[in-house]
């Protein structure tokens, strides 16, 4: 069912640098067989290059190549480059994995940091503790959430999901992750230099509010089976209308106040009104 | 393409020759519309209706006119269910914890959304389920109780006959979803006494997109969806011609070649003995004495699932696993869990599940080639010592 690339394929029939290394000079462990993968990376290193680097790798086809990919790839780095590899660069090195895969691409990045930090003698508990267990089924911290949702760019919890595990099993902690997305999704836009006080121009106008309804409202309508059309933008006024489940839902109107013009409001202009066009 | 060795007939089988000799002139010349009053269409309504009898036959229905035609298992399902429960108003529904998602899914929807109180009844440790719990689960307000015959994950069969003789003097309608039990055992509505009862056409050698539901006469449904006359309306829409046609021919070689279900059970044992003999660190997950007998499933500890899938299909071997990793979820198989199978054989669970079509030498096969896949997962393994060849932690 999954589609995998030659890259990954290749490389989980025949992975590279698998075992231990005895005396190795640092070792990062990730995951449980709870969890159902769990990855330990080994690492030679000699005057802050790696030298040689090994894994183990309980998983799936994708976490044995990804693991096998990590290991390829930070031989003869230096730690300071090293540390630089994201997830993205495992994912880029294997040609893709499927989406519900993303989490084994992460498992690498996140055993290497874990190697790294007791390399350089920060004890690995004191790591573990950094951040609030936002997912217990897996033990995921808002820390590395947070860090996925910026370094993917992530939008929706299925994606936070596919990403991080978290959410995966017993669901409880969806609406934690929402408000997580929800606070990321706002940083980020906070960051840009919005033209917020100044007063905006028609076309600008309507650039940003289509741009927050795709970015930020429709992920959260989607999620819940329905979805959004812009209709018209008349100065201050957003003609919308609600699609899917959200049309005819008896708390649409809701919606249209709480979310969409709210959104609206945070993001573009202070006196946006959302009109529904049904 | 290279010959596959197929053992996954829990998950789909293949279409018998047979069969799609018998369905392919209703993909050709006899394309009419058995509503229609002309003989080239009225006939094909007299195909209809002997495959109705080939199913009452498979089943033990006394009569075909119980038999409605769906388009799968999971739509026999809903059907039964939902159309048993929307002519009540009793909101106490009894089910399994082990159920096939086609159940499961929609009990826990009636109970989010409907106001439905749903038991899930447990099972042990061997999968096996406890049917004392479950009569003393059954009250007045009771619509509806649905068990599986077969688990599609273990093959374990289920006591419906003593649970339905129970429901029977309670008045409680039963219904059975059959899928994995049809073509694999003897299946008899009237020794089970239930009142409905669901099998899919696509797990004993008919093309996918069939299934049929039996409807005790007497027994009030309604219908899920609102059209046509067909089915008595409770399937309105035209017939599926060349599944239907198919489906019956299917049933009437399941019957016939149930006897051949010794010869399966035979491939079966010497696959299953063979490989918990090989393996120190496997075991099976099921009770070994009350399954069906095509089906076995294994947890290998210390490797997963879904890896061992990709060797074996590297090997034109076609299995399933309960790891989660091959599910698209990211939690093992809700049946194991349910079993208390711990997570990590859980993770490493494999199902086999053979068919008639099935050989000797395929089992020879899949027995030589599985300790290369072990030893090279577990050499890959954290959990593993390659040098003293012992788990590096043997309490997990």
């Amino acid at each position: 069912m999954w589609e995998y690339t030659d890259k990954v394929k290749e490389l989980y029939r025949n992975p590279k640098n698998v075992g231990v290394i005895e005396d190795a000079d640092a070792v990062g462990e990730e995951g449980s067989m709870i969890c159902g993968d769990a990855l330990t990376i080994y690492l030679k290193i000699k005057d802050d290059i790696i030298t040689d680097a090994k894994f183990q790798t309980f998983g799936c086809g994708s976490a044995i190549a990804s693991s096998s990919a990590l290991t390829e790839m930070i031989k003869g780095k230096t730690i300071e480059e090293a540390q630089k590899i994201t997830n993205k660069d495992i994912v880029d090195f294997l040609g893709g994995l499927p989406e519900e895969k993303m989490h084994c691409s992460v498992m690498g990045s996140e055993a290497l940091e874990k190697a790294i930090a007791s390399y350089k003698g920060i004890p690995v508990e004191e790591k573990k503790e950094e951040g609030e267990i936002i997912c217990k089924c897996f033990g995921i911290t808002d820390t590395l959430i947070r860090k996925e949702i910026r370094e993917n760019n992530l939008k929706t919890i299925e994606e936070v999901t596919n990403y991080t595990k978290a959410g995966g099993a017993c669901g409880s902690c969806i609406e934690d992750i929402q408000k997580i997305l929800d606070e990321e999704l706002k940083r980020t836009h906070d960051e840009k230099p919005a033209a917020k006080k100044t007063a905006l121009t028609n076309i600008k106008r309507i650039q940003l509010v289509e741009k927050t309804i795709e970015d930020v409202i429709r992920p959260r309508l989607l999620d819940d089976g329905g979805d959004i059309e812009l209709v018209d933008v008349d100065g201050k006024k957003v003609y919308v209308s609600l699609r899917g489940s959200c049309a005819g839902c008896v708390s649409a109107n809701v919606t249209l106040k709480n979310l969409v013009q709210e959104r609206l409001r945070e993001f573009v202009e202070s006196d946006i009104e959302v009109i529904e066009q049904k | 393409m290279q010959d596959i060795i197929y053992l996954d007939n829990n998950a789909t089988t293949m279409v018998d020759p047979q069969v799609l000799e018998e369905m392919l002139p209703f993909l050709k010349d006899r394309y009419g519309n058995p509503s229609s009053i002309y003989d080239f269409g009225g006939d094909v309504a007299k195909n209809i209706r002997k495959s109705r009898i080939q199913i009452a036959e498979l089943i033990g229905a006394d009569n075909e006119r119980e038999i409605l035609f769906t388009s799968c298992g999971t739509e026999s399902d809903n059907m039964a269910i939902l159309g048993v429960i929307s002519g009540s108003n009793k909101k106490h529904i009894i089910t399994t914890r082990v159920e096939h998602p086609a159940v499961l899914n929609l009990c826990k929807k009636l109970e989010r959304d409907d106001g439905y109180r749903v038991t899930y009844v447990p099972v042990d440790k061997e999968g096996n389920l406890d049917s004392g719990m479950l009569k003393g689960a059954v009250g007045n307000d009771t619509a509806v109780v649905s068990v599986m015959y077969a688990n599609n994950e273990t093959g374990v069969i289920f006591p419906v006959e003593e649970i339905g003789a129970f429901l029977k003097e309670k008045g409680v309608p039963f219904h059975v979803d059959a899928v994995q039990a049809a073509g694999k055992i003897p299946v008899d509505v009237n020794k089970i006494q239930c009142d409905l009862l669901s099998v899919s056409g696509h797990k004993f050698h008919a093309p996918k997109g069939v299934g049929a539901l039996y409807v005790r006469t007497g027994t009030k449904l309604n219908p899920l969806l609102h059209g046509g006359h067909q089915e008595k309306g409770m399937k309105p829409g035209t017939e599926n011609v060349p599944g239907i046609v198919a489906m019956g021919k299917a049933a009437e070689l399941a019957l016939t070649n149930l006897d051949n279900e010794d010869r399966i059970k035979e491939l079966r044992d010497k696959l299953e003995n063979g490989l918990l003999e090989k393996f120190e660190n496997s075991h099976l997950n099921g009770a070994k004495n009350s399954r069906v007998p095509n089906t076995t499933n294994i947890g290998f500890k210390y490797i997963e699932g879904e890896s061992i899938l990709l060797y074996l299909n590297e090997k034109n071997i076609a299995a399933s696993s309960g790891s989660a990793c091959s599910s698209g979820s990211l939690e093992p198989s809700h049946v194991l869990r349910a079993m208390g199978v711990p997570f990590t054989s859980a993770h490493g669970s494999i199902r086999f599940s053979l068919s008639r079509f099935n050989t000797e030498e395929e089992i020879d096969t899949v027995l030589s080639v599985m300790p290369g896949i072990v030893e090279k997962l577990l050499s890959i393994s954290p959990f593993w010592d390659s040098k003293t060849n012992r788990p590096k932690n043997p309490d997990i």
